[in-house]
């Protein structure tokens, strides 16, 4: 692992300098019957310049990775070892008000649902303006005319008059682009995207991902988009990470793990999407069974009990994500991929 | 597969919600959920319903088995309009005309075991003796690939796939022979959707059934359906086979969806140049006059926002309502 790291190169990055680095977070959750591990001890990191997609189903920590490190989520839910390194600094050595700082100024965040992270009886101008006051020190009036020209940037007509209207006066895709002109308002290095368009229909979902790109690209930010629709990120991202039972289980650039993914969780996650081709009826791949509880993980690889080439090992000891190819751009942890590899 | 004679004939069908608005109730308006559909289901096959919040697919799933009241219309099942039937008159047609719902756990309750659940029905509808109640529990069961010890569990124990293979069964304890499918499968992870597809399509197969299946999913839709309906604000936009209607698309509204459809293949989403609407869909409380799509249409002429257009077979077995493909214009 330690080696697999010092020898990495850094392959669909734009610059190759960290921005954000996670190493072996682990997160847990106080149960009735004691603590249970969520995240087990997981490794992530986004460059700048580069989106990362973050793919998994429900319950497999994508969100929580995100929110705990940001401290985000209620004290039961607790980081209980590893690091998370945001632009040289640790996340989990801040204090609350340091990493107030960071929340909102340099992160940005867009939720799932914009109607419960809205405040409802606050206008859309000044949810706008909370974080640019805050943040930027800016005067009432100052942040009332940015305000305004970033409802312009994320495409509502008549900006500056929707800055008196209230979150319900708005359609729902109209409150996703107020979210992310709010995740925005103070120019973030890193924008974290939580399932932003999991709650709109597929036509307004088709312009958010649109608007995301073409900031991103005028503005020059990461992106962390966490999603468990791979087709949705396919054109979006330029790396993905398959996060299974809170591990990354296949770290690949887009291309590459569409074009050969590795990990049998990922072929199954892949094979499961109907396709063009398909005929009808013909019989979709599905993955049988359904993930660990958390506090019920396996003892060996976590997918081991529904993976279809597991083998003796895999149900006693953990893989670890290791290269794939020379430079290590592609990382998958399983004992059956591996060794396919080093037979080959 | 298809007989000729249709299963269910859906005619002129409208339903309209009145609703009260402001603080206080003070002001009536009217929902127009659905105004005049048109179309045939046939017996064994899958005719999938798509659109967005707010079109009126799952209304018509509501309507046509007269859960909700058709404001006018008649929806004709073996000879009779079964939306003018009273709760009594309408029983014995209950049993052949099932629905599985989005969302399991809201549907199952949750201080009865799986095996009451299941077996509820068929009591119900005196489709089996209390002596063999338990034997057909444990093949319903087996139909939906849950073991028969599932019988004495809760929902709660269960997830949400197993919840939905519940629910299936429990729309098969009735012997039905249509079942509305209303999201079924919507709610659930892609690998469990993909288990529950497919044992939608067995059951079909082993049952003849015939299924409406409602969903906002095209990929999932291209996959399982004979035919597709597109609605858009409580109207059929246009309706043809899953060949015609995924490759020779005809109406704007039904192109501009396709090309909102993401592909799992990342060079091909890079290059493509998507068609994307602009602006939301209207309020279905005052839809716009003509076609309800003009508003977001790319080549809406002055017609259109006149006249509603007519639902004409424009080619063999593809209905649509466009003025641009009557006047030759598209197509």
């Amino acid at each position: 692992m330690m080696m697999a790291n010092s020898i990495r190169q850094e392959p669909s990055a734009k610059t190759g300098e960290r921005l954000l680095d996670v190493k072996g977070l682990t997160i847990e959750i106080e149960t009735r019957n004691g603590p249970a591990t969520i995240v087990d001890g997981i490794d992530l990191h986004v460059d700048k310049g580069e989106t990362l997609g973050i793919v998994g189903e429900s319950g497999c920590g994508k969100s929580l990775t995100m929110l705990s490190m940001m401290r985000l989520l209620p004290n039961k839910i607790k980081v209980t070892k590893g690091e998370a390194n945001f632009a040289g600094r640790d996340l989990q050595k801040m204090s609350n008000s340091e990493l107030r700082r960071v929340r909102g100024g340099e992160v940005g965040f867009i939720f799932q649902d914009p109607m419960t992270s809205l405040n409802p009886v606050m206008r859309i101008g000044q949810q706008l303006a909370e974080p640019l006051i805050y943040h930027r020190g800016m005067s009432k009036a100052e942040a009332r005319k940015r305000a305004g020209e970033l409802l312009k940037l994320v495409g509502i007509p008549g900006a500056e008059d929707r800055l008196d209207a209230y979150p319900h006066e708005l359609s729902g895709g109209m409150r996703q682009r107020v979210m992310i002109a709010i995740g925005l308002a103070c120019n973030p290095q890193l924008l974290i995207a939580d399932e932003p368009t999991t709650a709109l229909d597929v036509t307004i979902q088709a312009q958010i991902v649109d608007l995301v790109k073409d900031l991103r690209d005028k503005l020059g930010m990461s992106v962390v988009w966490i999603t468990h629709d791979l087709a949705l990120i396919a054109g979006l991202v330029d790396r993905i990470n398959v996060l299974y039972a809170g591990t990354v289980v296949e770290d690949a650039p887009v291309d590459a793990l569409f074009a050969n993914p590795s990990h049998p969780y990922t072929q199954g996650l892949l094979a499961s999407i109907p396709k063009l081709s398909d005929e009808r009826s013909t019989r979709l791949s599905s993955i049988g069974g359904t993930p660990p509880e958390p506090g019920r993980r396996p003892k060996g690889c976590p997918f081991a009990p529904r993976c279809p080439l597991a083998e003796a090992i895999c149900h006693d000891r953990v893989p670890t994500l290791e290269g794939l190819n020379h430079d290590g751009a592609h990382r998958v942890a399983c004992f059956v991929a591996q060794r396919k590899l080093e037979a080959a | 597969m298809m007989a000729a004679q249709p299963l269910m004939r859906i005619e002129h069908l409208v339903k309209h919600f009145h609703v009260r608005l402001g603080a206080f109730g003070e002001r009536a308006a009217t929902v127009h959920a659905l105004d005049d559909v048109n179309f045939d289901i046939f017996e064994g096959e899958t005719l999938s319903l798509v659109g967005e919040s707010g079109c009126g697919k799952s209304t018509t799933g509501f309507t046509l088995l007269n859960l909700h009241r058709a404001t006018e219309g008649k929806v004709i099942y073996q000879g009779k309009n079964i939306v003018e039937l009273d709760e009594k008159a309408m029983r014995p047609y209950r049993r052949q005309l099932q629905i599985v719902f989005q969302d399991p756990y809201s549907t199952l309750n949750p201080r009865m075991t799986i095996g009451e659940a299941v077996g509820e029905p068929i009591l119900f509808h005196k489709l089996a003796t209390k002596a063999e109640l338990k034997d057909r529990i444990a093949t319903l069961l087996a139909d939906v690939g849950l073991p028969p010890r599932f019988a004495s569990r809760y929902p709660h124990e269960l997830s949400g796939g197993q919840r939905q293979r519940v629910a299936i069964a429990r729309a098969l304890a009735c012997q039905p022979k249509f079942i509305v499918c209303d999201e079924a499968i919507s709610a659930l992870d892609v690998s469990v959707q993909a288990q529950i597809i497919n044992l939608l399509l067995d059951l079909q197969q082993k049952y003849g059934l015939t299924y409406l299946f409602i969903a906002h999913d095209l990929a999932v839709v291209r996959h399982i359906s004979d035919r597709v309906g597109v609605m858009y604000l409580g109207r059929l936009a246009e309706l043809a086979t899953r060949e015609e209607l995924f490759e020779h698309p005809l109406h704007p509204y039904t192109k501009a969806l396709l090309s909102a459809v993401p592909e799992a293949d990342p060079a091909h989403e890079r290059s493509r140049k998507r068609q994307i609407l602009q602006g939301d869909v209207p309020s279905p409380l005052s839809p716009p006059s003509g076609c309800r799509f003009h508003t977001r249409c790319p080549i809406a002429m002055d017609i259109c926002s006149k006249a509603v257009p007519e639902w004409r077979e424009a080619r063999p077995g593809h209905m649509v309502a466009c003025h641009a493909v009557t006047e030759g214009l598209l197509g």
